[in-house]
């Protein structure tokens, strides 16, 4: 019981502040904090799997180079640690909007369990791919931290996608519209598209939101699971052929 | 009879870096890795029978816990395959398979889950192991705070108590005091008797003689001896002796000293091998460190499956040392030998004249061959001469 209430903690401690800064900052965006935490919770998953998962073999080499197991579990049991506070996190996000009697639209919401696919296939990928790179070069746990942070911003999760869209493509700017292709190139861009048009519909939410409908969105999400697929298998592949060598290399 | 590991053609690489880029910033900046090729394992290749009590003997760096580790699975073979059947327990390093900040209970469930074994089977072994390990009040620690002792007798008791079919045990076991080690070989033998299969490295030759079924013996990488105990720890102590003098079995309380055996043919020192009929002559050169009174030095033969086959002493053959004071050499002249074709093996002692008191005594330290006549199989060489008369 009490153990439960330790794991809800943190994330109600997490929307605590987050809403606070929301308030604070997000004068230009109706129901900001519902807006931010959309996206962030999705952000935090990733994130999270990836700075710890980066770590996950060589912090466990006295297990690696002693005894047997299979190797996958380590990174996997990181993104397994980030996915229950996901979970928790949404758990407490979601009172929030019921106790704020913000509600659920079902014309968007189906988009929720799609980018969610998307999300963990993502995290998985990339966390083998760490996990596994890790082991050889060092110093790539600094740089994803570096990575995450410029991924971070490339992503619109504190800014809306909507508003910068209307601001840099148009006639009269040049690069604009290539930076917003180049841009569109991001999957948790379009993971986290899925999930702010998924669960804001506040009145101003198309001005906000990406300018994409619900259904493009759908399309859009189901193509970036399919490249994701791909990239799982790309990166389990080199997982596991660098696993047979991580007792030596540690 | 199955077979539980097979272990076919496996060599084992390692890259040794002269200097190994651990970051991308030394690797985009240094351009090609110069790295040169440690073989550790070369083609080995060898069964180990279901059932079957298997030892691994080697000198330091000749390959056995890497053997261990590729049969683990911790290590991936370089080239060749290693097919185990059953759930493998492996002793392989104090402490492996312990996570330092868990408590030893969280351990014991942690190394049982590695095995493939859920919570409520642990549960039901749970009391064995720590009545086993001796640990009942330090289940709570972390087990950082272990001492070395502790750390191998939980993972001993953990490893027998998780019902594996194969289970391998490298040296750790030398860490726990001797009521331990006795009880683990107690366990080992009830485990052999149970029909599970089990694999050793040792450097205790004596225990791997009287235990195991089979032995192995590597030496740089590969196979040197396999076969019966025996012979291969005979062919372990020839080698260690070209090596290392020091290090064949040697027991005694020292008042006397046997500094130095060796055979001759004729005046000059033994080289080749013998033909079967010739004579030869063991020489041990002695040094009193105390004197002593009546001396008795007496030999051995042990043919290559280590079966006596010829000994004597100096009273047999009416010589007494009287009071040794200092040097002293003793020659046993042996006539025509008997033998035929193999490696003859020489264990010389000194000991007192009512056999109570071993003052030194060197176990099958020295050797020789004897050359096997072409074409003949003569169980031993006797001397004939033959004539022919008129009637």
């Amino acid at each position: 019981m009490l153990g439960a209430v330790w794991s809800l903690l943190n994330p109600v401690v997490f929307l605590a502040v987050f809403s606070f800064v929301a308030k604070v900052l997000g004068a230009s965006v109706d129901d900001y904090p519902v807006f931010l935490l959309s996206g962030l919770l999705a952000w935090n998953l990733f994130s999270v799997s990836l700075s710890t998962g980066a770590q996950s073999v060589v912090a466990n080499a006295n297990l690696v180079k002693k005894v047997y197991f299979p190797r996958e579990i380590l990174p996997l049991a990181t993104v397994g640690v980030a996915l229950v506070d996901f979970v928790l996190q949404s758990i407490v996000y979601f009172a929030f909007l019921v106790v704020i009697r913000y509600g659920f639209v079902l014309g968007s919401i189906w988009l929720y369990p799609l980018a969610f696919v998307a999300l963990l296939l993502l995290t998985v990928a990339v966390t083998f791919w760490v996990s596994s790179m890790n082991v050889r070069y060092r110093d790539l746990q600094h740089l994803i931290g570096l990575a995450l942070l410029v991924w971070f911003w490339l992503t619109p999760i504190v800014y809306a996608a909507g508003k910068m869209h209307g601001q840099i493509v148009g006639p009269e700017h040049r690069w604009g519209s290539l930076f917003w292709r180049i841009y569109l190139l991001n999957p948790t861009a379009w993971i986290v598209f899925g999930f702010q048009r998924a669960l804001y519909h506040s009145p101003d939410a198309n001005k906000v939101l990406a300018p994409f409908t619900a259904g493009q969105l759908g399309v859009g999400l189901c193509v970036v699971i399919v490249i994701l697929l791909l990239l799982l298998y790309a990166t389990w592949r080199t997982f596991f052929g660098l696993s047979g060598d991580f007792a030596e290399e540690l | 009879m199955s077979i539980a590991i097979e272990v076919a053609d496996v060599s084992k690489r390692f890259r040794m870096y002269r200097e190994k880029p651990s970051s991308l910033k030394q690797r985009i900046l240094s351009g090609r890795v110069r790295a040169e090729d440690f073989w550790a394992l070369r083609d080995v290749s060898f069964d180990v029978a279901e059932g079957e009590f298997f030892a691994l003997i080697g000198q330091n760096g000749s390959g056995k816990s890497t053997l261990l580790k590729v049969i683990a699975g911790i290590l991936r073979p370089s080239e060749g395959v290693v097919r185990q059947r059953g759930r493998i327990a492996g002793l392989l390093e104090l402490g492996a398979g312990f996570h330092p900040e868990l408590t030893g209970k969280e351990n014991v469930y942690l190394n049982a889950a590695f095995l493939g074994r859920s919570h409520r089977k642990t549960d039901a072994v749970y009391d064995d192991i720590v009545e086993f390990a001796e640990l009942r009040e330090f289940m709570d620690t972390q087990v950082k705070f272990y001492s070395s002792g502790m750390l191998v007798r939980l993972g001993f008791a953990c490893a027998v108590h998780v019902d594996p079919e194969v289970i391998l045990i490298d040296e750790v076991l030398a860490v726990g005091d001797e009521a331990f080690q006795a009880r683990c070989l107690d366990r080992v033998r009830t485990f052999q008797k149970e029909g599970r299969t089990i694999v050793l490295v040792t450097h205790a030759l004596d225990m791997a003689r009287q235990l195991c079924d089979r032995a192995a013996m590597l030496d740089h990488g590969v196979v040197h001896a396999i076969g019966g105990p025996d012979q291969v720890v005979r062919e372990m102590r020839r080698t260690i002796s070209k090596h290392d003098l020091e290090f064949a079995r040697e027991e005694g309380s020292r008042e006397i000293e046997i500094l130095g055996g060796s055979l001759h043919r004729g005046a000059d020192p033994l080289a080749g091998p013998l033909a079967p009929g010739e004579c030869v002559t063991l020489q041990v050169d002695l040094k009193a460190n105390e004197p002593v009174d009546d001396p008795v030095v007496s030999f051995a033969l042990h043919d290559g499956a280590n079966n006596f086959v010829f000994g004597s002493d100096t009273t047999q053959h009416g010589v007494s040392l009287g009071r040794v004071d200092g040097k002293r050499r003793v020659r046993f002249q042996l006539g025509p030998v008997p033998f035929t074709g193999g490696q003859y093996w020489v264990t010389v002692g000194v000991h007192s004249r009512d056999n109570q008191r071993v003052y030194h005594v060197q176990d099958q330290r020295y050797s020789f061959e004897v050359r096997q006549t072409e074409g003949r199989r003569d169980q031993t060489y006797v001397p004939v001469t033959a004539e022919v008369e008129d009637l």
